[in-house]
């Protein structure tokens, strides 16, 4: 790109409008797995704190995630920011479903006003991207994890890689922004076939029966960007390890000109703060304190819980478990105490978000300073090298988690290993299945009661019960192989297997029950008259046992 | 003919005028899916098509609001969409959307009718000409809605709804994402004709909504429904 046509001013406002819709494409696309209901409020007054006049929440670890994957630098050709999501059960078993690339071409729009036009067309495509996130398959996926499986995110810099996706994936385009130094796209390769992988990238051990395992291990390639849950607990200690008030607080107050319209004039407010910044070689670079997000979050909880590690099989639910291998001493865990780079873990309050501010302007975020890629200091130090490559080992690679359910004394397989119709997903055909079929194993896939008027009527066979619409009502009781001891009975034609199979549930109601021989509504209507007239002649005898009952 | 009070709008005419980009959806739902699937792609198109409130300053700046969104999940559909956090704009649609599903219902309709969403500049006109209304966007989705005899195919049609309106969403994105004519951004004395500035957290292009019922005849009748915003109520 031509610096000579584009004003050094503009080139620094680009610059920053990129790298912050890099921050809060990242935010959307993490918020939109969390599994929860996102909410934020409109503001009438601009706070000077929403980027691109969107209410969009900055998760801390997010942000820092997206910054160390960037490692200061933006998205240019051939190098894309990356947003993966994938699955894990809670056997241990992961898969991609979905990348996100935020990439950059070449074809350049030299005439576009970078302050005006540019600025409101990344606010529509974030809007886009509200909208797209809701529309992929992994959007179902995510609002119903927690206890079968998790989704985790990962963030890389570099090229694209969509191999682990499976065959036959598609693509949606969530929108273009030309600018003058090239065309922001913004799109989304995502799964189809979700049957299972089939190579696994891990041995599992097979349960054992009536032993408590929890067993994390560490990561094999420390070194590659890890993954992390898009899963969050409410915690009562919220002392949140990063600082809360990032830098993304900066620069939003923005004005915009009408007169004369071809002039923008870009002017920013600035807001109080407690301590001057040492250096602001930016004029938009204000750091700005004290302002608190206005926002309430009233149907997600986005705090964090420090890790229990090690907790039993009680909590399932706790994505923790599920990213496996991270424990204290790695800290890219979104719960959990410790932090790698050397910036010590602050209380959420301002005045550290400062310190944390003028830690990161010892590095001036100069658009000039991006080409050369180094950056010189900064907490993002440590990473650079192994995050600028992009790809580090495969995703699959980073998380070993052996992690064995305490299981019941009659079962010999997990209890999760539920019906796979039960699982109310849409694609069912991911979970994880034993080598034997467990779908055949009418203790496992108890049959549906059937429906007939009369419990002595009707079949005494069991009925396949998988992928019914009715669902099956013994998820959580699993039965070994039931061999009654008794023989057969001399009353009723059947043993006590059928007996009690036969009788587990109460019998359909035989109104309910639709029978080619039974009376249509209408034949049942015409013979009310008679019934009531039945009734009516017998009136006497039924007051007469109503006073028995006085 | 609009059914507006002259001052404020002439009528616009039946046909899109040029350079009015339209676009048609179209869906086959069952009747209790008519509002989801409705409110679900008013609310994405408008999601794309409302800014911040404007607050003018001096020298002819301009500050823009905060826009929040939030998710709203279907109860009848298999479908969550995003929506602009205005629970006077939610209201609005839902009013639209309640009369069309009601007129979808009832007499002399087979269950086929259209809901248009038009987006218009306001062009003031010299006494005793009254302003013109001049169409910029129009969306139309079609509904056909259809009878469904058993829970299983009500479950299925939950899913394919669902399905299909995640199409629908992919397709308004593709449109917004053209970059095609926008109302340029006005001054403070011509922002009324081109943004609806009565809402007090968000600030949506001027709009208006209208929808047609076909009968069992085939023959269509018009029912235009006053806009819904007081604006042009006012004096």
């Amino acid at each position: 790109a031509m610096d000579t046509d584009l004003s050094s001013q503009d080139r620094k406002d680009l610059d920053k409008f990129i790298k912050f819709f890099a921050l809060k494409t990242v935010q959307v696309i993490v918020q939109a797995r969390l599994g929860e209901k996102i909410c934020t409020r409109s503001s009438s007054s601009p706070t000077g704190s929403d980027w691109f006049n969107l209410a969009i929440k900055d998760i801390p670890e997010v942000t820092h995630e997206a910054k160390k994957a960037l490692a200061g630098q933006l998205p240019a050709v051939g190098r894309s920011m990356c947003v993966e999501i994938s699955l894990k059960t809670s056997e241990g078993d992961s898969m991609e479903l979905e990348i996100w690339c935020l990439e950059m071409n070449e074809k350049c729009d030299k005439e576009i006003k970078v302050s005006y036009t540019v600025y409101n067309r990344l606010s529509l495509l974030l809007k886009s991207l509200l909208a797209i996130t809701r529309v992929t398959p992994a959007y179902r996926l995510s609002r119903k994890q927690g206890h079968e499986y998790v989704i985790l995110y990962r963030i890389y810099f570099g090229e694209v890689q969509l191999s682990g996706l499976g065959e036959g994936f598609q693509t949606v385009r969530v929108g273009t922004v030309g600018t003058p130094v090239g065309t922001i796209t913004l799109s989304c390769a995502y799964r189809i076939n979700l049957a299972f992988m089939s190579t696994r990238q891990f041995e599992r051990t097979p349960p054992i029966m009536g032993i408590i395992i929890d067993h994390f291990v560490d990561r094999p390639y420390p070194s590659s960007s890890p993954m992390h849950p898009c899963n969050y607990r409410a915690g009562e200690d919220n002392g949140a390890v990063y600082p809360s008030v990032e830098d993304s607080q900066e620069v939003c107050t923005t004005s915009f000109s009408t007169s004369p319209p071809s002039q923008c004039v870009f002017t920013v407010t600035k807001a109080h703060f407690q301590t001057p910044p040492p250096v602001v070689t930016d004029t938009l670079k204000v750091p700005v304190m004290g302002l608190a997000f206005s926002h309430q979050l009233s149907s997600s909880r986005l705090s964090y819980q420090p890790a229990a590690l090690g907790v039993g099989s009680a909590d399932m639910g706790y994505p923790a478990l599920f990213a496996g291998g991270l424990n204290a001493a790695h800290p890219h865990q979104l719960i959990g105490p410790g932090k790698e780079g050397g910036v010590p873990p602050v209380p959420s309050q301002p005045a550290h978000g400062t310190q944390a501010d003028q830690e990161r302007m010892c590095t001036p975020l100069d658009g000039v300073h991006y080409s050369a890629a180094t950056p010189s200091s900064s907490e993002d130090t440590e990473t650079v090298s192994n995050s600028s490559e992009g790809k580090c080992g495969s995703p699959h690679d980073l998380l070993e988690t052996i992690f064995i359910r305490k299981v019941g004394a009659f079962v010999n397989k997990p209890i999760n290993q539920v019906t796979m119709a039960n699982l109310d997903i849409p694609f069912a055909m991911f979970a994880p299945k034993n080598v034997e079929l467990e779908d055949n194993d009418p203790m496992v896939n108890p049959p549906e009661s059937p429906e007939t008027e009369s419990p002595l009527q009707g079949s005494l066979h069991s009925e396949g019960s998988s992928g019914s619409s009715t669902g099956n009502t013994h998820d959580d009781f699993v039965m070994i192989d039931f061999k009654p001891a008794f023989s057969k009975d001399d009353i009723l034609p059947m043993d006590l297997g059928t007996f009690y199979r036969e009788f587990q549930n109460p019998p359909q109601l035989s109104s309910l029950s639709i029978d080619i021989g039974a009376q249509s509504m209408a034949e049942d209507l015409d013979s009310l008259p008679e019934k009531l007239a039945v009734h009516e002649k017998n009136v006497k005898e039924f007051d007469a046992f109503v006073e028995t009952l006085q | 003919s609009c059914p507006l009070s002259t001052r404020c709008c002439a009528p616009s005419s039946a046909a899109p005028a040029m350079n009015c980009r339209a676009e048609v959806l179209e869906v086959s739902v069952e009747g209790r899916q008519v509002e989801e699937a409705m409110l679900a792609v008013l609310h994405t198109v408008l999601l794309h098509r409302s800014t911040g409130k404007f607050h003018y300053k001096k020298e002819g700046t301009y500050s823009i609001g905060t826009v929040g969104t939030q998710d709203v999940d279907c109860d009848f559909i298999d479908f969550a969409y995003v929506r602009v956090s205005s629970e006077e704009l939610d209201r609005a649609l839902r009013k639209a959307v309640g009369e069309f599903k009601d007129a979808l219902r009832g007499s002399g309709s087979d269950g086929m009718g259209q809901i248009s969403l038009e987006f218009y500049q306001k062009k003031k006109s010299r006494w005793p000409f009254s302003d013109e209304c001049i169409p910029w966007e129009l969306w139309t989705i079609k509904v056909n809605v259809v009878n469904l005899a058993n829970e299983q195919e009500r479950q299925i049609c939950r899913e394919k709804v669902g399905e299909k309106l995640c199409e629908k969403i992919i397709n308004i994105v593709e449109v917004m994402n053209r970059h095609e004519y926008l109302p340029k951004m006005p001054t403070q004395s011509e922002v009324d004709n081109v943004f609806d500035t009565s809402l007090k957290d968000v600030q949506p292009y001027l709009y208006k909504i209208s929808y047609q019922i076909t009968d069992s005849l085939g023959t269509s009748v018009t029912t235009t429904m006053r806009r819904l915003i007081k604006d042009t109520l006012a004096l």
